[in-house]
This record gives C-alpha cells, sequence and structure tokens, in this order.
C-alpha cells in the first residue's frame, strides 16, 4: 500500500518538479487518501485491539484470547462460518459464471443492448428494496405462490416449508445474485469497451469457433483482468453484508457479520469483544478467500492456457451457456417482479393469500406514510447530494491534477481507491465511529455524508475515470493555444464537454449513498435516518403496505436522478447533437 | 441491532462518570415554561405501525400546546437505548446526552436503575400520576418485581394474549400442557416470535408459570443453584413443542408483527400477542381477516406496563416530562385505547376521571375481536428480569444450530 500511495502522490510532485506549482489540486489525491484511508485504518484498529481483549474503559487491559475463547464457543459459531463462508464464496463464484455466461451468448444480439436498459432500475434499486421485495415473492405465501395457487398446485394455505431464512442461505444468496450478476455485467461492458471484441470474435468465428466459446477463449481472458477488483469487491461484499442477511438469511445462527452486529448492540458491554473477535475474524476470512480466489485464478488460467490451445471449435458448450443466460433472464425477472410487489403492496388494501392481486385498493397507505417519511426522505435526499457533491469534487479534483500532471497512476492506486469495498464494513465502522465521537461529530450530518463517500467515492471515480481519460487532449491544447487559463479550459471545455458522464457518475453515486444501510447507522446515531434504515427496520416485521411505500421511494429517488443524468445533457445541449449523446 | 456506536466510544475513551442527578423540587408551571421550545428525543421500539403513529400523533399534540417538538428516535431493540447511555457514561458524557425519553420496562429497566443511568424520582411531579391505577393495576408500581420508585412513569398496559383464525381453527389450547395435543392435531400452524425478541421470551415464561411446581420462586431473582431445577419442566415440555411448531421450529418470525404477518398470510392460525387489542386493531387496519378472534389461558396469562424513562444526562429534562404527563392525560389514554389507533388499554382508574373524561372511554369503539377485561382473567405478575436473561441464553443454548 505504501507504494500504491506514493504512486498517488507522485502525480502531485511530478508537475512541481516540472516547475509549474498547481497550488491546491496538487493536495487533491493526498487529501482523497486522508479521507477515506485513514479513518478506515483506525477503526480497524479500534476492532482489532478489542478482538483482543484491549479495551481499558471496559476493564480489559491486557493482550490474550478471551474473546476468541467467547466468540468459539457460541453454540452457534461453526454454523455461523460455515453459513458465512459457502454463501460468500458461492455467491461470487455462481455471479461471475452467470455474467460470463450470459456475456459470451448474449453479446453483440440486440437482447444484449435491452438487457443493458434493464440493468440501470436494477442497479439503482437499493439492495435491501430488492431483498425485501424478494422475502415476499419466494415465501410460501408469497407472490410466486399465489400465482400459482390453487389452480395449480391445489394449495389453498400456504405450504409448510422453509424459503426465507432458510438454514443454508439460499434465499441470501438468491438475493446477493440478483443485485450482483448485474453489476458484474455492467463492469463487464465497460470493459469490453477497452476490447476490439467484435474484430476478434468474426475472426473466431470465421475460423469455425462457436459464437459463445469465442467469447470466452479470446475475449474473457482480456476482459477478467479488468473485472477482478470487482468481483474481489462482490466477494468481500458478499461475506460480509448485514442488511440482505437481516432480511433474508437464517437467524439461528445468522451469518458472522449479523452475528457480530447483533453482540456489538447487545446492553451487556462484554459482549463488545466476541464481537470485535467475530468482525476480525470476518476481516481475516475477507482477505484469505481473496487470497484464494486469486489462486484459483491462477489455476483456471493455466488449464485454460491448455484448452485454449487445444483449439477445440467448443459447439458443445453452448448449451451450458444457454442456461446461464437464461438463469440471468430469471434473476432479471425477480428483481422486477420483486419491485413491482412492493410497489402493489403500497396500493393494496387487503391482498391475502392465494389472491393473485391485492383484493382491494387504496391511496391510503400513501396518505399515511407521507406524513411521516419526509423526514427519513429529505435526509436521503440531502445526504446523497452532499456524498455526491463531494466525491465528485475530490474524484474531479483527482483526475484534474493527474491530467495536468501527466502522471497516470497505475494499478496499485486503483486498489487504494478500492480499499472501502473490499474491507467488511462491520469491521471498521465502529472503530471509526470513535473518530467521530472524538470529533464530536456522531451523529451529525457531517458525519452521515462522510461515512457514505467512503462508499459513494470509488464509484464515481471508477465511472469518470474512462470518459474524463478518454477525453481527446488535443480540445484542452488547443484552447490553451488560445490563450485560456487551466481552470477556464476546465470550467469551459472539459466540464461541458464530459457533461453526461459526469451526471451519470453522480447518478451512480447518488443511488449507492441511497442504499448505505450499515454506514448510515453507525455515523448517524439512530439521529439521523434514511429510507433505506427505516424500511431495513420496518422489514422485520411492519405492515407490508407501509413497507411498499418506503421501498418504492427508496428505489424511484436513484431512479429520477438517473433518468435526470439522461435527459438533461439531452435537453441543454439540445442544439449540439453530439454533446447530448455522446461522451 | 444499530448503534453500538456509542458503545465503542466508552470502550476507546475510557473515562468513568458520576452518579445520577435527584430531581430538583420545581413547580409544574416552571417545569412547562423551561420545556417550551426543547426538542426531545424519544427513543422508542419502531416495530409497530400503529403505535408510530401514535408517538407522531403524541408528537403533534405536544407541538401545539407546550410548543415542544418531539422526535421519535426508531429503535429495533429498547437495549439499543440503554447502550448508547451506557456508552455516555463511560465516556463522561454527563450532561447533554442523546437521549431524552426512553420506552422501557423490565430488564432494560432494571438495568438503568442498578447502574444509576435514570433520572428521577421524577413521577410525583407529574400531575396526572394522581389518576393511575396502582391498586388493580399494580404492575404500574412494580416493574418485573422491581419497584419503579418514581423512576419511570407508566403509559399502557400489556398482557398475553393467544389470536387465532376461526375460519380455520375450532379449538384452541386453552392451557399451556394442552399446547402438546393440540399442536400433535395441528403441526406447523403456531409460531412465536424468536426468543431473542421480547415477546418470544415471554412465550417461554408463560410456560414456565405454568409448568414450574412453584411459581413463586419465580418472584425471587433466578440462581445458579435453583435455575436448572426450575426450567428442567419447561425445557421438557418445548422439547416435545418445538418440531411441531411453524417450519419445525428451525426458524422464528423476528417480531411480534412478523409473526402476525404469519397468520394475515395464512401461513399460521394462531399466534401470541401482548396486546389484548391486537386482533381488534389489526382487523380494523385490514392487517388480519376480520375471522381472527382472542383468548386468554384458564389460569392467568402474564400482563405488564410500557413505561418511560428520562436518562441522568438528558439535556430536555423538562421537555421529556412534560410529554410523560402528557401520556396519562385522559384524553390520550382514550386516543390509545381507541382500536382505531393503537388500542392499549389504559394505566388510568377510571373511577378517578371525571364524568366526560370517562365518557371518552365508554364511548369507544368495540368488536367481537376485543375482549372484555372479564373475559381478560387473571393478571400474573411478571418474573424477575434474571429469569427472562437466563431463559434466552439457555434457548440459545440448547437450538442454536
Amino acid at each position: 500500500m505504501g507504494e500504491a500511495l506514493h504512486e498517488i502522490a507522485a502525480a502531485g510532485t511530478a508537475g512541481e518538479s516540472a516547475g509549474r506549482p498547481r497550488g491546491l489540486l496538487a493536495y487533491a489525491p493526498g487529501l482523497t487518501v486522508a479521507v477515506f484511508l485513514v479513518p478506515i485504518a483506525a477503526g480497524l484498529l479500534g476492532t482489532l485491539f478489542p478482538a483482543f481483549g484491549y479495551l481499558p474503559a471496559l476493564g480489559g487491559r491486557t493482550l490474550g484470547w478471551a474473546p476468541w475463547q467467547a466468540l468459539f464457543a457460541h453454540p452457534g459459531f461453526p454454523s455461523a462460518l460455515r453459513l458465512t463462508l459457502t454463501t460468500g464464496l458461492g455467491t461470487t463464484a455462481a455471479a461471475l459464471a452467470l455474467a460470463t455466461g450470459f456475456c459470451a451468448l448474449v453479446y453483440g444480439s440486440t437482447g444484449f443492448r435491452r438487457a443493458e436498459a434493464l440493468l440501470a432500475p436494477i442497479l439503482a434499486s437499493p439492495h435491501s428494496a430488492i431483498a425485501i421485495g424478494l422475502a415476499f415473492l419466494v415465501a410460501p405465501s408469497g407472490w410466486l405462490a399465489r400465482l400459482v395457487s390453487p389452480w395449480l398446485t391445489g394449495w389453498t394455505s400456504p405450504p409448510d416449508f422453509l424459503s426465507v431464512g432458510d438454514p443454508w442461505g439460499l434465499a441470501l444468496a438468491l438475493g446477493l445474485l440478483v443485485k450482483e450478476v448485474p453489476y458484474l455485467l455492467l463492469m463487464t461492458l465497460a470493459a469490453l469497451n477497452q476490447v476490439p471484441a467484435r474484430a476478434q470474435l468474426d475472426i473466431a468465428r470465421a475460423l469455425g469457433y462457436g459464437r459463445g466459446v469465442a467469447w470466452i477463449k479470446i475475449v474473457l481472458p482480456q476482459v477478467y483482468p479488468q473485472i477482478r477488483l470487482p468481483v474481489y469487491a462482490v466477494l468481500a461484499f458478499s461475506l460480509s453484508v448485514v442488511d440482505v442477511s437481516l432480511i433474508l438469511g437464517p437467524g439461528n445462527p445468522p451469518p458472522l457479520a449479523v452475528l457480530a452486529m447483533r453482540w456489538f448492540s447487545d446492553p451487556d458491554v462484554g459482549q463488545y469483544f466476541p464481537a470485535a473477535a467475530a468482525a476480525s475474524l470476518l476481516l481475516a476470512l475477507v482477505a484469505a478467500s481473496i487470497m484464494l480466489w486469486r489462486l484459483a485464478e491462477l489455476g483456471v488460467a493455466a488449464i485454460g492456457r491448455a484448452w485454449i490451445a487445444r483449439g477445440g471449435r467448443g459447439l458443445s458448450a453452448e448449451p451450458g451457456l444457454r442456461l446461464a443466460a437464461l438463469a440471468v433472464g430469471l434473476l432479471m425477472a425477480l428483481s422486477t417482479l420483486s419491485m413491482l410487489s412492493m410497489a402493489l403492496w403500497s396500493l393494496a388494501s387487503t391482498w391475502r393469500f392465494p389472491a393473485m392481486l391485492p383484493s382491494a385498493w387504496t391511496l391510503a397507505n400513501w396518505r399515511h406514510a407521507l406524513e411521516r417519511i419526509w423526514w427519513p426522505a429529505s435526509t436521503t435526499l440531502f445526504v446523497g447530494l452532499a456524498a455526491t457533491a463531494a466525491s465528485l469534487l475530490l474524484a474531479l479534483a483527482c483526475l484534474e491534477n493527474e491530467a495536468r500532471s501527466g502522471a497516470h497512476p497505475g494499478s496499485r492506486a486503483l486498489w487504494l481507491l478500492y480499499t472501502p469495498l473490499l474491507v467488511p464494513q462491520i469491521a471498521f465502522l465502529f472503530g471509526a465511529q470513535v473518530l467521530l465521537l472524538r470529533l464530536g461529530l456522531d451523529g451529525t450530518f457531517l458525519a452521515v455524508v462522510w461515512s457514505h463517500v467512503l462508499f459513494v467515492l470509488p464509484y464515481v471515480f471508477l465511472s469518470l475515470a474512462d470518459p474524463w481519460r478518454a477525453l481527446d487532449p488535443r480540445y484542452a491544447r488547443t484552447a490553451a493555444c488560445l490563450g485560456a487559463s487551466p481552470a477556464r479550459i476546465l470550467l469551459r471545455v472539459k466540464l461541458p464537454m464530459l457533461l453526461r458522464p459526469l451526471l451519470i457518475a453522480a447518478a451512480v453515486g447518488f443511488a449507492v449513498s441511497v442504499g448505505q444501510y450499515l454506514p448510515t447507522l453507525f455515523a448517524g446515531a439512530g439521529r439521523l435516518s434514511t429510507l433505506t434504515t427505516v424500511a431495513v427496520t420496518l422489514a422485520a416485521g411492519a405492515d407490508r403496505r407501509v413497507i411498499g411505500v418506503y421501498v418504492f421511494l427508496q428505489s424511484l429517488l436513484p431512479l429520477v436522478l438517473y433518468g435526470l443524468a439522461l435527459l438533461l445533457p439531452a435537453a441543454i445541449y439540445a442544439n449540439r447533437r453530439g454533446l447530448a449523446r455522446s461522451g | 441491532m444499530k448503534r453500538p456506536v456509542r458503545l465503542a466510544l466508552s470502550l476507546l475513551l475510557g473515562l468513568v462518570a458520576s452518579a445520577a442527578r435527584a430531581a430538583p423540587a420545581e413547580s409544574w408551571d416552571d417545569i412547562l415554561a423551561k420545556a417550551r421550545g426543547e426538542t426531545v428525543y424519544w427513543n422508542a421500539w419502531a416495530g409497530d405501525e400503529k403505535t408510530n403513529a401514535f408517538i407522531a400523533w403524541v408528537g403533534q399534540e405536544v407541538h401545539k400546546r407546550f410548543a415542544l417538538t418531539l422526535r421519535h428516535v426508531p429503535l429495533s431493540d429498547t437495549a439499543e437505548a440503554v447502550t448508547r447511555v451506557v456508552a455516555e457514561k463511560a465516556a463522561g458524557r454527563d450532561a447533554g446526552g442523546s437521549v431524552d425519553l426512553i420506552w422501557i420496562n423490565g430488564p432494560n429497566f432494571l438495568a438503568m436503575k442498578q447502574q444509576h443511568l435514570l433520572y428521577g424520582p421524577f413521577t410525583q411531579l407529574l400531575p396526572n400520576i394522581r389518576l393511575v391505577d396502582t391498586a388493580h393495576k399494580p404492575s404500574t408500581v412494580v416493574d418485573f418485581t422491581v419497584p419503579t420508585g418514581g423512576m419511570e412513569s407508566p403509559w399502557r398496559m400489556a398482557q398475553i394474549v393467544f389470536v387465532y383464525d376461526s375460519r380455520h381453527l375450532a379449538e384452541v389450547p386453552r392451557s399451556i400442557p394442552a399446547f402438546l395435543p393440540w399442536a400433535r392435531r395441528h403441526p406447523g400452524r403456531f409460531a412465536h416470535a424468536s426468543v431473542r425478541n421480547f415477546l418470544g421470551a415471554t412465550f417461554l415464561k408463560q410456560a414456565l408459570y405454568e409448568l414450574t411446581p412453584d411459581p413463586s420462586l419465580l418472584q425471587q431473582p433466578a440462581s445458579d443453584a435453583n435455575f436448572e431445577a426450575v426450567t428442567a419442566p419447561l425445557w421438557a415440555w418445548y422439547d416435545e413443542l418445538r418440531p411441531l411448531l411453524w417450519r419445525e421450529g428451525k426458524a422464528f418470525p423476528e417480531s411480534g408483527p412478523a409473526t402476525r404477518q404469519l397468520l394475515d398470510d395464512g401461513e399460521i392460525d394462531m399466534m401470541m400477542s401482548f396486546n389484548p387489542a391486537e386482533a381488534a386493531v389489526a382487523i380494523n387496519a385490514g392487517l388480519l381477516p376480520e375471522t381472527v378472534r382472542t383468548f386468554v389461558l384458564a389460569r392467568g396469562t402474564i400482563g405488564n406496563t410500557s413505561f418511560v424513562a428520562i436518562p441522568y444526562n438528558s439535556p430536555h429534562k423538562e421537555g421529556a416530562m412534560v410529554v410523560a404527563n402528557f401520556l396519562l392525560e385522559p384524553l390520550t389514554q382514550a386516543h390509545a385505547e381507541d382500536i382505531r389507533q393503537m388500542g392499549n388499554f389504559t394505566v388510568l382508574e377510571l373511577a378517578k376521571l371525571a364524568p366526560e373524561e370517562r365518557k371518552l372511554f365508554a364511548d369507544l369503539p368495540a368488536s367481537p375481536a376485543l375482549p372484555t377485561t372479564e373475559a381478560l382473567g387473571t393478571m400474573l405478575l411478571e418474573l424477575h428480569p434474571s429469569w427472562m436473561t437466563r431463559i434466552v441464553a439457555e434457548w440459545e443454548k440448547r437450538y442454536t444450530r
């Protein structure tokens, strides 16, 4: 990490050695790193020390193994560990396989374009929103069962089988897949822009390779290195997710992250020690899983090279790919149905098993909820806007600094950027909270915005970096030749030309902010709640009609911003067709 | 399960604080005057929409009448608020705490009282406290065997009832032992909330009450010496019942409202509730079918009282007291008891009220799903909190796999 830091900092010094001091901008990379790396490091320490019993305030003055012994002695520990690993690794492997299979089969077809359009609403909806809908969808008394009962199944009352909260974590894995597969698809799409895939595929097809296998043998090896970090992020997230586990996961015992969460908030402060141990274990599990994954990559690469060298045209693999593509289609249908079911609930007055649709409709749910929803809704909106604006500023400053200094940060800097996405939230948020308390910032708007920036910034940076770097430098040079200052070039040339990617990055950042659960809880200290924290709390069993309203708004807000991001450039640049569309 | 947050503070800052302050002698008018303009953060369990709506209504009323702002800090477990105050005390934040009022009772009250985290006694300052029915509702002054000592003010009554769908069930178990034969005839049709939730724990306490040979022991703190012997019949009974529960006792709804949702979805036919009016309220709100009815166990069921308490470091104690007093007003209590609202039985003694105030209660709507006071039968006293803590731990040990 030290080297990577150096790399980012180098971007700052390179310019000065060229004798062109650029003032504040040179500090942008350093500031960006400080905004998230320092608190994360402090947070991790704040979790690690108590994990070994050191916590003077609670009487823990010596280092020891007692917290670990307490963790291992918990009756649910073996199951919790198994559950965490199987859902984490299984979900990631399945998500990658499905996304790859889908791309291999559908790339270049019209279905591919259509899928791209579907990705936006799914990705914009918070994870918890889809999970809440899914919980209703797949329950024995849920919508899927209602759609086929009793005419097909003969069920007049719901069957007694375990679906949501099953001890194997299958419902949890499904809930993760519906979001992770689209995310990996999107990352693959972005990576494909860097690869002359179409031309290569044409050649491969001409050589007699099956369409899907050509993609896997030729395009995938070029794409995978670019989506490696997103895959690791999916792995870390699946191993340590809390909100989706609360909604869809088993409770007795829950996955490790939820177990840690339970103990952290136990009124018996002694439970803080095993909680810290569980959170630290999760950190170790994530690190070990990523290493394991890297080893598996090497193994797969070795086998894959031999497989490619053999030159099989692989027409027999097509049915498997078809299955993967079908599964992706199914997942997309599930998330669409999930959102739709909650929208229906928000308008339902009565909707009982086995009715296919609500038997009575009403607007009362909205009327009642709106009286109380404006507070969390406006918090969601303003926190999201502030976190997005701050992230955009930091990302812009870094990119502009990079452009002016000419130093291009390498892949290690990308790792730094990904840190908040690779470290389990639960492992550093508790410790980071101490920092906020020291500064007297806990429970403030600022604290919540900061905690969101940790997760918004990487996404904003990633979605902005490519178009920014791809902008033809001759525009800036031309402007400079005409006598424009760097600031003027930025404001009058670059920003207007990059308005569309800027707005899309903002929409992505906002969607990420809306979805944050744990960070809002910790930094908000309960005083600031967002649609997501309220929805997850309500999901523990409150009136589905009310949950429907929250979930609907939770998804609507990011979608509206996404729509604006698409429409605004078209409206602003109605007289400049190139700017309205490209970018 | 939310804010371990403050806890973290206690941990790393490691400061120690002093004991709770005693209530100063103030007149009610002084308190009302000081309360004006204050913002009171009421930390309250937020799992029930009707209760949330009631709290929102209280907020509007106190804003209109006393010019103070009430903000509901939603909790998924009351322990979160206790944790927060514990951490604040450990961090030395003895004034300017973040919690002004907590909806509390039982183990959480005991924990706060023992650690001197509460302000008071203050209830003697509240004009409406004299209207409380301490004679017929002893749980308004003895909270889970612990005397309240004026450190918390009552606001609503709770008693275990069972709610069932009469469309599907012709017979119901009227005693704890009768649950076994009933469940054998109706496997998978009853669920209790997770035992980590107070409602699930209370179901086990009710069972213990009926099954243990000498229930009077339950009024004393549990000890290592007697816990095993006293609870042995409970576990023997529960081992038989569990496989006959919803999902064969492998999964449990997380809360009371989640259990009610299962009843509404038709996944179960019977559930336990802590609010005798829950069925009536839920029918009214469209949350349960009109065919649900309420019953209690023949030998009586456990009842208790919900209170509000003020943390020692609350910066808005006057505002908090004004809210506590407003909760005891006959108009507020009648509003709370209305099955179109929350449906919670009042803590007041109707005989102490003026005739027009009594009329507020008499005029409340009735429902076939609403039991009369007589039908509710004997209200059993809560067990000492230590039993609940130990039962939950033992349950986790036995049934977490």
